[in-house]
């Protein structure tokens, strides 16, 4: 067909039909679109939080309930300042594995995805390991809530409520993604991907990961913070 | 270099295609029972599964509006035979009991709201047009798409299963407002018939987010050569901006359900504050609020109305236009107004919350944005009216039911604007006013579009036609019929007769309904029995209706009628057709209809 060749020489219209008008296969618009979708549900959660806590009479203050980390206490924020620094950085060995994929480098994927799945796994035992001491030392947990509010009156129930579930869902999208990231790192391992002849899953899974660390700094914001 | 190829491998050649692609191609191989009827990766079947679970669906939602209607038009008769079949729970003395009748609408507006007319309805159209009317061999990923129908499957058999417990189905209303439904001990229906609708609507949501995606992104990446945004049928742009909804609004539902699901079972009360339950006692629970649900579920309520009422809109338009042999009129505000009541549906949902004790300055600023969406609305009303205007009609049974949508639309939208101002909203809410309104405008109204759309595709889906004496009977008595069922529901919601009550017998005041409630309920038992009328020229007609011997039945511009009569998966034996103009050239240049396939020609006028 000659005027279909000349037409694709031409200036590409990317809107006119028989081409993907963002340049991206239809996988990576899909991840992009659920991204949006799940921003939703964390938005409507974090809402959620807000205006229980924007009506409550009083609320716990997190420089005193967030103050422990292993081996001592009175460390405001401490332990969770470097949960959320491993975080950053398992985005960093994210986008070092994406760029290895565009290179086409198999050696270099393996190894910088081993070091995100090693920071997500990482992030998820400090996670357990601060549910556990809420837990076991205070008997802080859903439906309970030891904590007195700053002002000094009794604790307000959901305070424990929505720490639990919202850490806990970004949590569970932490353990997604280290599932992920290990079925990548086996792909890549296996060379599939290099017989395939593109990396773009990695990307896929990429864009997924930096999702899951931008949902964190707003709920740390929203928890830890204020 | 054919399309397909142009398709799939990026036009920088950077990425190249996914191999699944490469199996839409002639080469057909060996398709079992299985993989052909069940596990279908091929979007027509998947259309036709969605279609028919939803009917299966509207048969059993319809019936229960059947039974429910008995109870409100014959309070004091009594029908032995339904306790025979139903059994004691359902009904006693020959009466349905008051349990069973909460648990039976709460049960028909879930399943007509989600099953039927979201998944029946966009799960059936976008499935079997978007691939064929933008030019592509199937859906992105045919995959997902099959999971998105099962996923909707596993949420009907769990929802059909709640109907079986001992404890009944959820009886809270279908907005599953709490404490009723966040509290086990609230009502019989509270406890594992509210566990299962949950977990239904949980699959449900999965169902639709997998299903919406991917009409999301076929639209956008894979439209044949030519095919630009502004040349798409309207049929794309509604299921287009449908499905925009639904990724939007659904997680919001989603998170809504989290925090229900914790407070039902894990003891939180982000939903409950000072309640005492007669029999059990003071609830600790504090510090929750009942109100956080209603806007959580109304951020995705009110989109829904709209991912119910979009797809109809779009069917609508493309059959006015194509039976009127007229171009749409007003294409790009058609598109316009789409886009505009998209947004709007995401900025209004509060006013369904006019009397919770909203902040009535609030409430002012809900009312305007409110009335807003009358302005689309309206531009869409008058460019269908337009479209008909002078054309040269032919009054299929399709045309009939796109006919009845539009005076559906126009009698429901005129409510809309009463219960839009928050002052008289404080009379009408809860009423039969309001039933009467979305009945009319959401359910009556896209069980149109949903109509019009199998008649003028069942050529195309299964080859044969359906029968036109059958649908003319179907057309017109459940038009006059639906009027007549809703219609005076105003009378009664403006007279203050509310809404999910069992039984008026308390009320002097509307006694004297008691003769037009009996009436309702005799229209709609004979509504329902034509529905049933319809259900059987549907499937009689798969195997026996007429056989379709040409193309393009209709002379129809859009690029499914450039398919097979009976597409294979593919749906194009050979390339996929380039596309050279627009979907509404109809009697342009003394011409009655130019496909949309056809160069344009340099002498042709401009439309
Ligand atoms: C001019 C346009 C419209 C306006 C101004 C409007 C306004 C309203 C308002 C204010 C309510 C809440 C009344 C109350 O509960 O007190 C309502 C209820 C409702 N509307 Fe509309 N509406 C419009 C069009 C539509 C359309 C197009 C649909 C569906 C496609 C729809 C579906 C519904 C439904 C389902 C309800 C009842 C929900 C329930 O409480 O169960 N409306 N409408
Ligand atoms: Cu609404």
């Amino acid at each position: 067909m000659a005027t279909t060749t000349a037409m694709a020489t031409a200036a590409p219209k990317y809107w006119s039909g028989g081409k993907s008008p963002y340049n991206v296969e239809y996988g990576k618009l899909m991840m992009w679109l659920f991204l949006m979708s799940d921003a939703f549900t964390f938005g409507a959660l974090l809402i959620a939080y807000g205006t229980t806590r924007f009506s409550a009479n009083g609320w716990p203050n997190p420089n005193e309930v967030f103050n422990k980390y292993p081996g001592g206490a009175n460390a405001p924020l401490v332990f969770v300042s470097i949960m959320t620094f491993i975080l950053i950085i398992s985005s960093v060995t994210m986008v070092l594995a994406v760029q290895a994929g565009q290179q086409m480098n198999r050696k270099k994927v393996a190894f910088n995805l081993v070091l995100t799945i090693l920071g997500g796994v990482a992030f998820l035992s400090c996670q357990a390991w601060e549910w556990t001491t809420l837990k076991l030392n205070e008997h802080a947990w859903w439906g309970h809530n030891p904590f007195l509010n700053s002002n000094g009156t009794v604790g307000h129930q959901d305070f424990t409520n929505f720490f639990f579930t919202i850490t806990g869902f970004h949590g569970f999208h932490v353990f997604s993604g280290v599932i992920i990231n290990i079925v990548m790192l086996i792909m890549t391992l296996t060379g599939f991907f290099d017989r395939r002849g593109h990396y773009l899953m990695i990307e896929k899974a990429g864009l997924y990961w930096h999702f899951v660390d931008l949902v964190w700094v707003f709920v740390f914001t929203c928890f830890y913070l204020i | 270099m054919s399309n397909e190829a142009v398709l799939h491998t990026n036009v920088e050649g950077a990425i190249t295609h996914d191999e699944h692609h490469d199996e839409h191609h002639e080469h057909h191989h060996h398709e079992t029972f299985i993989t052909k009827y069940v596990f279908s990766q091929d979007h027509k079947m998947i259309a036709k599964q969605f279609l028919i679970t939803g009917m299966v669906w509207a048969v059993l939602g319809g019936l229960m509006s059947v039974l429910f209607r008995l109870q409100l038009g014959y309070p004091d008769s009594h029908f032995p035979f339904l306790e025979n079949i139903l059994g004691k729970w359902w009904v006693q003395n020959g009466q349905i009991t008051a349990q069973a009748y909460y648990a039976l609408v709460t049960t028909h507006g879930t399943v007509l709201v989600f099953f039927v007319l979201t998944a029946g309805l966009s799960g059936t159209f976008a499935n079997f047009l978007i691939p064929l009317q933008v030019g592509a061999r199937d859906m992105a990923s045919p995959f997902l798409n099959m999971l998105s129908y099962w996923f909707f499957f596993s949420a009907s058999v769990v929802m059909l299963s709640s109907i079986f417990v001992e404890t009944g189905p959820f009886s809270g209303g279908w907005t599953a407002y709490p404490p009723l439904s966040a509290l086990k001990d609230a009502s019989p229906g509270s406890g594992t018939g509210m566990d299962l609708w949950l977990i239904a609507m949980a699959l449900f949501v999965v169902s639709s987010l997998l299903g919406g995606l991917n009409y999301i992104v076929t639209i956008l990446n894979l439209r044949t050569k030519g095919m630009s945004m502004t040349r798409l049928p309207l049929t794309i742009w509604s299921l287009f901006f449908t499905a925009v909804l639904g990724v939007l609004s659904f997680p919001v539902l989603l998170s809504g359900f989290i925090l229900l699901i914790f407070d039902r079972n894990f003891g939180t009360s982000f939903y409950l504050s000072d309640i005492y339950i007669s029999g059990v006692g003071a609830l600790p629970n504090e510090g929750g609020n009942a109100i956080l649900f209603q806007h959580l579920f109304w951020f995705l309520g009110h989109p829904e109305v709209y991912i119910i009422l979009l797809p109809a809109m779009g069917m609508v338009s493309e059959i006015l236009s194509v039976n009127s042999r007229k171009p749409i009129f007003g294409y790009m505000a058609m598109v316009g107004s789409l886009f505009a009541i998209a947004i709007l549906a995401f900025l209004v949902w509060a006013h369904h919350m006019f009397v919770t004790g909203l902040n009535p300055f609030l409430g002012s600023i809900f009312v305007l944005l409110t009335l807003l969406i009358a302005v689309p609305s309206a531009i869409k009303v008058f460019n269908w009216l337009t479209t008909l205007w002078r054309g040269n009609i032919r009054f299929t049974p399709a045309m009939m039911f796109a006919i009845g949508f539009v005076s559906l639309f126009i009698s429901g939208g005129l409510t809309g604007i009463w219960l839009g101002n928050s002052a008289l909203d404080i009379h009408l809410h809860d009423t039969m006013f309001i039933v009467a309104h979305f009945h009319i405008v959401m359910g009556v109204a896209s069980m149109f579009g949903m109509f019009a759309g199998i008649y003028h595709w069942y050529p195309k889906m299964y080859g044969r036609y359906l029968n036109n004496t059958l649908g003319y009977i179907h057309f017109w008595i459940t038009m006059v019929g639906a009027y007549l069922i809703f219609w005076p529901m105003h009378y009664e919601g403006l007279a203050g007769m509310p809404r999910r009550y069992y039984s008026y017998s308390a009320w002097e005041s509307f006694k004297q309904f008691g003769g037009l409630n009996q009436f309702i309920s005799t229209v709609a038992m004979i509504v329902f029995s034509v529905q049933i009328l319809f259900l059987l020229n549907f499937f009689y007609s798969i195997w026996k209706g007429r056989k379709v011997t040409t193309q393009n039945p209709y002379g129809s511009n859009t690029l499914e009628w450039t398919a097979p009569i009976r597409p294979g998966h593919g749906n194009w034996p050979g390339e996929i057709p380039e596309v050279h103009r627009w979907a509404y050239d109809y009697a342009k240049d003394g011409r009655e209809f130019i496909p949309q396939t056809t160069p344009v020609d340099p002498n042709e006028a401009n439309h």
